[in-house]
């Protein structure tokens, strides 16, 4: 395998483990909060739908352009181009997709949190609600068979070349590296990379994320201590609906171009096995994403694995891989991963 | 000690979830233009205007009687078993396995064989996440989730490499052979003059999934085992100070639910396709979730709660043949179902039972005496 080749493989690993990073940070809030949530996936499906779909029409109407174009004359261009991404479709795009999944995200604070129902079965029902209503509407405002039609290049997260990447891409080695591995993605890519060192930042060095994780291990301390639990628990599911809204957009209006029915598959729970691989911490969250990207990149360019192992694999296996990984971990041959203690439970305030 | 009358909570709340989901599910179908009533008016003709229409809501509902009595057993237990699906996809296997290389000299005997190890695969499935957590405390809502998929990635991965017959395009096995079929209902009840149930595939399986309601419920309510389970569901502390053995529980509990998630196969595999294809489980692994916590965990509630849901899937497709309303529509109502009777159960208890509290105080308080 030659650098070329690894630097390609490394790329869409990135590419592809954005997503799952996303929504493992976002399940990392919700679930040291206390408050399990198998219902990643709807959340990011409905986000993707929205997203999409408001991008598609906003599209129509795009101000952007011009706007680049006028501050291209005196900022470099990657500046102008994230200046003037406020008034571009995709940016209308990703905020209806955050507000879809903020919708979602409010339901099930108010099914597990303010009526105290039971957390798994709310995030199953979800699921399925966004995978049906995605389909259903979608098919009522575009027709096209449950998608919405391909978003051109105005309406999406376009790459941005990162300054000196030209100048510096004829340097062996550290040229590609840069220019094509480090460079060239989106900016939610950046986003997503810099939520890890905010999440640790905001879990383990701010009051808010010391009550945060207090109140997914010992609830009735913080409500002891008077602080709300209701609020800060909400306040955990409003952030997860956050960042599942972001990872929904990425994939409808960066990594893909449009929505297509069933598109996240199953990333949500790929997302909820690297956040149990990663023991509930955000650094290890980063790690598992990538590892969990770099085998869907690999799953989708399986002749350059056979070409450097000189063997052929399964892609069923490396499909099921991140699964049966998780299950090792999970049953504690390997590092156990502890969950937060009062995970899953309605916190009832003693009368 | 109640707050409420029983039938209040077994037929009252259910009553009222289900019509707040037809509410919302009629919201949604008017939002996107079409008219609420008129879908209903095709889905039951669709579905229970004829017998051929019967014979596709039984077949379904076949289906989902399995699901449902396997999530609802294992919720006796306390345990959320989420891996109907996987464990229905393996009970596929077995029956394909069975019925592909053993030669069967009749159908009887056949079905007997596939549905044993229909039962010995599922349940096998399930034993895995039981043991991590009986023994290892892996939470088993996660490893069951973690093993659909690892489920579906090896059948995919059987039938694309192994099963697949010579020259096969599409990953499926062959059909099985002609012995093997079991009768549908079109075989059972047409006669010589009128042909009943034609082309449906409703079939015998339904009546084995009838008598399934009837075991899990002697299980349950009238054997130890049963006793065991539901006091091991109850708490488990007081269980075990009773001398019930919590790993026990939990693998028994597991095993029963899988092998009934995996008794579906005999529905789907050998009652309608006739060999094993990709995805044959479609969904119904998760709608025993709908169908258990409808039913209220009670075999009969399964039985009507898995009849209605095979009127749904049956009216859907109909819906989905006739109009504009995507075969989708019909999940969405199976979300608001699942919402409703499962996550948001408080949001309808808690007003009734304030009503039946108050209903119950007013002719309580003492009477001032008389003048």
């Amino acid at each position: 395998m030659d650098l070329q080749t690894l630097i390609q493989l490394l790329d869409s690993t990135i590419r592809l483990a954005m997503p799952l990073l996303l929504a493992c940070l976002a399940g990392l809030y919700s679930e040291r909060a206390g408050i399990f949530d198998i219902g990643l996936e709807g959340k990011m499906l409905v986000a993707a739908f929205m997203s999409a779909a408001v991008a598609a029409v906003a599209s129509t109407a795009d101000l952007s352009g011009g706007a680049i174009a006028a501050l291209a004359g005196f900022l470099p261009i990657w500046l102008a181009q994230i200046i003037a991404l406020p008034l571009s479709p995709v940016f209308l795009g990703l905020l209806a997709g955050i507000g879809a999944s903020l919708v979602f995200a409010g339901i099930h604070g108010l099914a597990s949190i303010t009526f105290k129902g039971n957390q798994l079965i709310c995030g199953v029902a979800l699921n399925f609600l966004a995978a049906g209503l995605t389909v259903v509407v979608s098919q009522a405002w575009f027709g096209e068979g449950g998608r919405t039609p391909q978003l051109p290049a105005t309406a999406r997260f376009n790459p941005i070349t990162l300054p000196g990447a030209e100048a510096i891409a004829g340097v062996p080695v550290v040229g590609p590296l840069y220019a094509d591995l480090i460079s060239g993605h989106t900016i939610l890519v950046y986003a997503g990379l810099l939520f890890v060192p905010l999440t640790w930042w905001i879990l383990f060095r701010t009051r808010f994320g010391l009550r945060l994780r207090a109140v997914g291990e010992n609830p009735a301390a913080v409500d002891t201590a008077g602080i709300s639990v209701v609020r800060l628990r909400f306040a955990a599911v409003g952030i997860c609906g956050i960042l599942c809204g972001i990872a929904g957009a990425y994939i409808a209006t960066a990594l893909q171009a449009g929505f297509i029915k069933d598109m996240t598959a199953g990333r949500g729970f790929i997302a909820l096995a690297a956040l149990i691989f990663a023991k509930w911490r955000p650094w290890y969250a980063l790690y598992a994403c990538l590892l969990f990207g770099f085998l869907q990149a690999i799953a989708l360019r399986p002749d350059i694995f056979e070409a450097t192992i000189g063997m052929r694999v399964q892609v069923q296996l490396l499909d099921a891989l991140p699964y049966i990984l998780t299950v090792i971990i999970l049953a504690g041959f390997v590092g156990k991963a502890v969950a937060p203690r009062a995970g899953g439970e309605p916190y009832v305030k003693e009368r | 000690m109640d707050k409420m009358p029983k039938w209040a909570d077994v037929i009252l709340i259910p009553v009222i979830s289900l019509l707040l989901a037809a509410i919302l599910s009629a919201i949604v179908i008017l939002a996107i233009g079409e008219s609420p009533v008129e879908a209903v008016k095709l889905m039951v003709t669709g579905s229970l205007g004829s017998t051929y229409g019967w014979g596709y809501t039984l077949y379904y509902a076949t289906n989902f009687i399995f699901t449902g009595l396997a999530v609802s057993i294992a919720f006796h237990a306390r345990i959320f078993n989420i891996g109907g699906e996987g464990q229905a996809m393996l009970g596929g296997l077995g029956v394909a396995l069975v019925c592909i290389y053993i030669p069967w000299p009749h159908w009887s005997l056949a079905l007997i064989g596939a549905t044993l190890a229909a039962a010995a695969f599922g349940a096998a499935w399930a034993t895995v996440p039981a043991f991590l957590q009986a023994k290892r405390g892996s939470n088993i809502v996660i490893t069951t989730i973690m093993f659909n998929f690892i489920a579906a990635a090896l059948l995919n991965y059987l039938l694309v490499n192994v099963l697949k017959p010579v020259g096969a395009m599409d990953p499926a096995t062959g059909k099985f052979p002609e012995v093997t079929y079991i009768p549908s209902f079109q075989d059972m009840f047409s006669t010589a003059d009128t042909a009943l149930f034609r082309g449906a595939p409703a079939n015998i399986t339904f009546f084995i999934a009838v008598a399934a309601c009837i075991v899990v419920w002697a299980v349950i309510w009238r054997t130890r085992l049963g006793y065991e389970l539901r006091a091991f569901g109850f708490s488990e502390s007081a269980a075990r100070y009773a001398g019930i053995r919590p790993t026990r529980m939990i693998m028994i509990a597991m095993m029963i639910s899988g092998g009934l998630a995996g008794m579906m196969a005999i529905n789907n595999v050998l009652g309608e396709a006739e060999r094993l294809v990709l995805n044959a489980v479609e969904g119904a692994g998760f709608i025993g979730i709908a169908v258990a916590l409808m039913g209220r965990n009670h075999p009969f509630g399964v039985f009507v709660a898995a009849i209605l849901f095979g009127f749904l899937y049956q009216g859907g497709a109909e819906l989905a043949f006739w109009t504009n309303i995507p075969r989708e529509m019909i999940v969405v109502i199976q979300a608001l179902v699942i919402l409703f009777t499962g996550a948001l159960d408080n949001m309808v208890r808690a007003p009734l039972e304030r009503i039946f509290l108050s209903l119950r105080r007013a002719p309580a308080q003492p009477k001032p005496p008389a003048e």
